[in-house]
Formats: structure tokens, sequence, C-alpha cells
């Protein structure tokens, strides 16, 4: 068989399924979503996000999940959803006059 | 880094070409001709793999890998360029100046490279390009694993820095032969032909010459890397249920200048700027 170079691409191959990147920095606390990219599977995707998000020492822990695996809030209703808290000062500690003889609260 | 070049070349330092540059310009720190020459090998190796694996640059199946191959092809550039630029002190230009790695790299012919054949074989299709990286990462794993205990702290300096990324491109090479061997009827016939491919052109890595007589514990014997290296590709191959390739060796020599056919097209394709531009710079 003649060979082609590149023909591992066929006209019938699925495109890989998207994966979601969450990177911790070395001066940060908690995974911060980097981007997304396409893997076969979860052990390749992080190898990917290595590649692709972590290379200028950006990073110190790296997960991935599968893109359709994240639920999320509905953008249309943002504004029930994320109802102002004006007005609601008694959502906040703050408001409450603390008891007398308390000393540290 | 202030003047520090002298301090710099010890293994737990990230060492960069341009320390070495710095650092041959003192006598104790310039190669012997036969440290050149390993060097010479030891850099051709990494820059014919860099520039095959460059032309995967938009043709790889996904971008991600792409960027993979591309990172890889990047990181194989960096180690010749350690290399090429500690070999290059040994040598001399016409007016008495010492060479530098971008003379090595543009302005010698066919016959003065010192790759093995492994490296200068065609990509083929992806299985064929994971074939030989896994055989090429599994051998500079085990290489450089040792040489960071070499005699010449140069060396040793730049085996430290590169084993790490080769430990990677091993990683990179052995999930994907296990994909494509345990995956479609397909990917396991591509990958089966792309060992078949790359398989006589294993024997050459293993070659010794009287170079490593010479160099004693400043070099590492190849045929000392052997045991290591079978063990490894027979335990990946058997978790891929793929057989050992048995195939007779192809006739080797690149250690000498001996090339096949497909050297000298690759480099008229990376020399020609160079060549045609003498001094450009952009």
């Amino acid at each position: 068989m003649v060979e082609q170079p590149g023909s591992a691409v066929s006209a019938e191959s699925q495109p890989w399924p998207l994966w979601e990147v969450f990177v911790r920095s070395s001066r940060g606390l908690s995974h911060v979503h980097a981007g997304s990219l396409h893997a076969p599977d979860a052990s390749m995707a992080l190898r990917n996000a290595r590649d692709l998000y972590t290379r200028r020492n950006e990073g110190v822990s790296v997960w991935v999940c599968p893109a359709d695996a994240i639920s999320s809030s509905d953008p249309d209703s943002k504004g029930a959803f994320f109802e102002s808290p004006q007005g609601k000062d008694y959502r906040h500690a703050t408001y409450y006059t603390k008891s007398e003889g308390v000393k540290h609260l | 880094m202030s003047g520090e070049s002298a301090t710099r070349i010890t293994p737990g330092n990230a060492l960069r070409p341009e320390d070495i540059v710095l650092a041959v310009q003192q006598p104790e720190h310039k190669p012997s001709p036969d440290i050149a020459e390993y060097a010479l090998r030891l850099g051709d190796d990494g820059l014919i793999l860099a520039q095959r694996l460059g032309w995967w640059i938009s043709r790889a199946p996904e971008l991600e890998e792409d960027v993979a191959l591309g990172n890889i092809a990047l990181d194989q550039l960096g180690h010749a360029r350690s290399f090429l630029s500690y070999a290059a002190a040994a040598f001399q230009r016409a007016d008495g100046s010492a060479q530098t790695e971008d003379d090595l790299a543009y302005w010698r012919g066919e016959e003065e490279f010192r790759c093995v054949q492994l490296v200068e074989q065609p990509n083929g299709d992806f299985a064929r390009t994971i074939a030989r990286q896994l055989v090429i990462s599994v051998y500079q794993f085990e290489l450089y694993q040792r040489l960071q205990n070499s005699s010449d702290p140069t060396l040793a300096a730049i085996a430290a820095k590169a084993v790490k990324e080769v430990d990677y491109h091993r990683d990179h090479a052995s999930q994907w032969v296990l994909r494509l061997a345990l995956g479609t009827a397909e990917s396991r016939r591509r990958m089966i032909d792309g060992l078949k491919l790359t398989w006589p052109y294993l024997e050459e890595l293993f070659d010794q010459d009287e170079l490593f007589d010479r160099l004693g514990d400043a070099a590492v014997e190849p045929s000392s890397l052997r045991e290591n290296f079978d063990a490894f590709i027979s335990a990946l191959l058997a978790e891929a249920e793929l057989e050992v390739p048995e195939l007779p060796r192809a006739s080797g020599g690149g250690r000498r200048g001996e090339h096949s056919e497909h050297l000298g097209y690759l480099l008229a394709e990376m020399q020609v700027l160079a060549r045609q531009h003498p001094g450009a710079s952009w």
C-alpha cells in the first residue's frame, strides 16, 4: 500500500469530545478555568492540557472534565437568578447589632 | 545571568545554549575533539528529529496533537542547540574564529551529519511517526538518564535538563501506541505497519565504535542501554497486545556519515534559507 502522509485523518472520523481545563497556578489556592480542548479520553485530555495550558510555568495542578458534564446557569434568566442583593442588608452579618457583653465577634 | 557562566554548568541548573556559548570561551570548558564528536552525534539526532516532527504542525489528526508534536519538536531542537553549541567550540571557521551552532546546522553537508538513520526516516502516517517516537524516546530517556553522571560537566548538565522532557516524549508515544493498537482494526493495522517500518533502524542505536573507548565515563556506551530499552518496549508492546517485530537491520552507519536517501532532501529544505541568504536574521 502506498502511504499517504497525514492520512490518519479520514472523512468519517468523529471529532474528539470536548474537555474543560482547570489549572491551579503556583501562587493560586484554587483551580481556575483555563480553557477547553479536544481529547479522545481523560488521560490524553490531561496531557493535552499540559501542552496547551501549562508550558510556560503557569501551573502546579491540572483538572479536566468532560464539557458536557458541566451544568450551567441559563444566561437568559440572569435577572432572576442573580437578583441584586441591594436593599437586603440583613443578608450581611454587619446588619445586626451585637449583644451586650460580647467582646469579640 | 551576570558572568557566572562557569558555575551555571551544573546539573541543578536549567542550562541554556547561550550559557554554553559563554562557558566554552574559557579553555577549561572547551570540548576535546572526541567530546565534540559525541556532542555532534547527540545534537544531530535531536536536530533532524525536530525537523521531521515540525512537518506535523497543521497536519496531525487534531489541533491538540499538532501542538503536542510541535512541543516535542521544540524540546528536541533545544537539546540539539545545546549539544551543537558545545560541539561547535571545537571547530574553527576559515578565519580562525570558533564555529557556532548555526554553522553546524546549516553549513554541513549530508556526509558530515552524525545522526542515526532512524531520525531521518520519513514521517509516514501518524502511526509510523509514533512508532519512531517510541523507539527514539525510550532510547533517549535511558541515555540521558545515565549521561547525567557523565564526567564531562557540560554533557551532564544538558542531559539533566533533557531527561525530564524526554520522559514526557516517552509517555506521549506510549499512550498513542496503546490507543492505536487497541483502537479500531484500521488503527491497529497502521500501528503494526509503523513498527515494522521502524524496526530495521533500531539496531543502529546500540552500535559501538572506538570513540567510546576513548571517551570512557564521559559518554554512555550505547550497548549498556539495551537491557532497559528492551524491557520497556516489550512491556509496552505486550500491554498493547503487539508482537515485538523481528526484522533484519538496515545498513546503519549514520554515526560515520553514511545516511539513507532521505537525509539529503531533508537538509535541502532545512538549509535552503540560510544558504540563499547567508547571515539573514529576523
